[in-house]
């Protein structure tokens, strides 16, 4: 099925014919020819990207298409089989400062004995090194993090005494806490309360404002043109990449999630004929 | 039977005998306290107890090879020696199998500790029968043992128990990034693997001197009876992890006096017991997280639910049947009431009682009650509240007026003064538009009138 499916898609992505320079320095995110592979079958295929600066990226593919993955491999939590991502240029073990990450929500045991707080001071662990306790300075930097997301009221509250909305707003001021150029973030939005989408949503813009460059894994279609200015389409290969109102289409969709539906119907359109 | 000289004596370390054996158990315990609670945090227990079942080869083996080279085939350091490095064996045979197969972690473990414990009961049968060496009492490494401690032992455990509790404390803000978001720290650069070596490290210090102490099939519950103790106290790491190392600390001191004091008590199961008593403790009475207050405050919002319910009752009894002559003095039967909440008449019975200790309710005749003065006070707030609630959800939440006395009903019982005010600010223009400001708007519903004719 996913030969099928990648036969029809070969065209995609377009395979560079010029040369593409090593390290484009002022690229957020340049990722070249990434394969990732669990147990030898593969996530991602040939991933080619270009992210360009302060634009609010997001990433949409059915379930399954390595969205996750992909995010994961541009931070070296997974290994990759072929290819290289770079942040700004540099190999992201170089690039660490750089980049925020916000991983699902549920990657957590939220009945952890931490607060609100501890869990965004988190965020300032990596300035301040090793044996290092969190100082005044970084304590009070997280709870004015906590106020951009605002719930500086809920600072001192065990993490499992908070909503998902505001538990995912813990894990934006964390991001925020590392004060980054990338930000990298999986489902931010996913089953969040209407209060905090918006108040998400306003968040990414303000960055986006600052020239920060913000990618989000997004599953609501129907959200995706008013949240986002550039848009990835992803199934297990890029689909397509580049503004949203030149993506955003429905020949694009169809492509990205409609492989596995018009299989099917190729599947009942044979079973009709054998009946007959 | 012990007389209290003794006791005493041995409690505050002054019999000689028993001193070093109370001290490292003490210190022991601190040491696990600290080390488990990251264990507990990683949710690995069950590595442990694999780690520790497979130190049993470990500390037969470096007996025969001891002997062997003509040496003392029970010096302690030796012993712990080849524990320590069966039990990392073990931990690898683990990893090996994780990482190699597809094969779960529980399947893993439960292989090694199994496979590495029937090796250790094998080899020490074996090496019982060997002529020269005399192995008894290398099986008290299963049970433990605590009567023969040299000074020597006692150094050894004492440095090892400090070095893994200043290690514990040392990597704390470290080791509560691994345990919270391993994803997270790697993604920070924090080196995840070393620190899981290390949290491994501080796990097979702790079980190898815990060993002939405890026994290694106790002390496991060493390692994670005090965290999940503590946790039943905080929210907080840094006071979960101290309080662990406390009671660690009081398990192993009070377990092996009681030990001391008795004889053919082992301190290993007496330290677990005692440590389980804590727990058990914690489990029931701990205000964070304890069964017994979390009833207490689910039966006191009960009664404080039941109370305004009761009160708002006879208030809209009384407005309904006496609108004229007055709420305050007008009395109602209690029957009303009764149809009213759809009580049973034993929980009307129950209500009832609270209510009038309150002193909110006075009876006047058989059968008829009317509001005290604190009692019409407090229904014309509760009332008054319910109806600020409603208003708000009709015109806010688009809650249908004839569907917004039950959903009213699940959230005002917990409405604080704050929120009321804040309700107050919120409908202001609309309780001045329908002239409803003072002291209670009416209902914006019909009030279920009368009662049902088959009530």
């Amino acid at each position: 099925m996913h030969s099928e499916s990648l036969k029809s898609q070969s065209t995609f992505p377009p395979k560079a014919t010029e040369p593409r320079p090593e390290h484009p320095p002022e690229v957020p995110l340049a990722i070249h020819d990434l394969t990732v592979a669990y147990h030898r079958k593969p996530v991602l295929w040939d991933v080619e990207l270009n992210i360009p600066e302060g634009k609010l990226v997001g990433i949409v593919g059915p379930n399954g298409a390595g969205k996750s993955t992909l995010i994961k491999a541009c931070l070296d939590l997974i290994p990759k089989t072929s290819g290289w991502a770079h942040i700004y240029g540099k190999p992201y073990r170089k690039a660490r400062h750089l980049v925020a990450y916000v991983p699902q929500r549920e990657s957590v045991d939220w009945d952890f004995p931490v607060t609100a707080l501890d869990v965004v001071a988190m965020g300032s662990y990596r300035r301040l090194g090793w044996f290092q306790r969190v100082s005044k300075k970084e304590s009070k930097r997280a709870h004015d993090c906590l106020d951009q997301v605002g719930i500086a009221h809920l600072a001192d509250r065990q993490i499992s005494q908070l909503s998902g909305g505001q538990q995912q707003r813990v894990f934006l001021a964390r991001a925020l806490m590392q004060d980054a150029e990338l930000y990298l973030m999986d489902e931010p939005f996913a089953a969040v309360d209407a209060a905090t989408e918006e108040a998400i949503i306003s968040l990414l813009r303000s960055l986006s404002n600052q020239g920060k460059t913000c990618l989000v894994v997004h599953h609501d279609l129907a959200t995706v043109s008013d949240y986002f200015d550039w848009l990835v389409l992803l199934n297990m290969r890029v689909v397509a990449s580049g503004p949203v109102e030149e993506t955003f289409t429905r020949d694009n969709l169809q492509k990205t999630y409609g492989g596995k539906l018009s299989l099917l119907e190729k599947a009942a359109e044979a079973l009709r004929h054998s009946i007959t | 039977m012990p007389n209290w000289g003794d006791i005493v004596e041995v409690l505050f370390l002054q019999n000689y005998n028993t001193r070093l054996v109370v001290l490292s158990t003490t210190l022991l315990g601190v040491a696990a306290g600290f080390v488990g609670s990251f264990l507990l945090l990683r949710k690995r227990s069950l590595m442990g107890d694999a780690l520790s079942h497979a130190t049993l080869p470990g500390v037969t083996i470096a007996f025969a090879v001891m002997v062997a080279l003509g040496g003392d085939g029970k010096s302690l350091p030796g012993l712990l020696l080849g524990a320590t490095i069966s039990g990392l064996a073990g931990i690898a045979t683990m990893l090996m199998i994780r990482n190699t197969t597809r094969l779960r972690d529980d399947v893993a473990m439960g292989f090694v500790l199994s496979v590495f414990f029937g090796i250790g009961v094998a080899t020490l049968s074996m090496v019982s029968r060997v002529p020269g060496g005399n192995a008894a009492g290398l099986e008290s490494f299963i049970y433990g043992k605590t009567a023969s401690m040299l000074q020597s032992d006692f150094v050894i455990i004492a440095i090892v128990a400090g070095i893994a509790s200043l290690v514990s404390l040392a990597l704390l803000k470290e080791f509560l990034l691994l345990c919270f978001d391993d994803g997270f720290a790697s993604s920070q650069g924090w080196p995840t693997l070393w620190l899981d070596l290390c949290l491994l490290a501080l796990v097979t210090a702790v079980t190898v001197i815990g060993l002939q102490a405890v026994g290694l099939i106790l002390v496991i519950a060493f390692l994670i009876t005090p965290p999940t103790a503590a946790r039943f106290w905080t929210n907080r790491l840094l006071p979960m992890i101290l309080l662990s190392a406390i009671i660690g600390g009081v398990s192993g001191w009070l377990g092996a006096s009681i030990s001391a004091l008795t004889p053919d008590l082992p301190a290993g199961a007496v330290i677990v017991l005692v440590a389980a008593i804590l727990f058990l403790i914690s489990m029931m009475f701990a205000p964070a997280r304890g069964v017994f207050p979390r009833l207490m405050r689910q039966a006191h919002l009960r009664r404080k639910v039941n109370r305004q319910h009761l009160l708002r009752a006879a208030y809209e009894i009384l407005e309904s049947i006496a609108p004229d002559t007055g709420i305050k003095n007008s009395s109602f039967p209690i029957e009303a009431l009764r149809i009213k909440r759809a009580w049973s008449p034993e929980q009307l019975k129950r209500v009832l009682r609270v209510a009038r200790r309150e002193d909110h309710l006075e009876p006047v005749g058989p059968g008829f009650l009317r509001l005290s003065e604190p009692g019409f006070g407090e229904a014309a707030r509760i009332t008054r509240n319910h109806r600020l609630w409603e208003r708000y959800l009709i015109k806010y939440a688009d809650i249908a007026p004839s569907h917004v006395d039950r959903d009213a009903d699940l959230v005002e019982h917990i409405l604080g003064a704050d929120l009321v005010s804040e309700l107050e600010a919120d409908l202001k223009t609309e309780i001045d538009e329908r002239n409803l400001a003072v002291p209670v708007p009416a209902s914006p519903h019909l009030i279920q009138p009368e009662p049902p004719a088959e009530a």
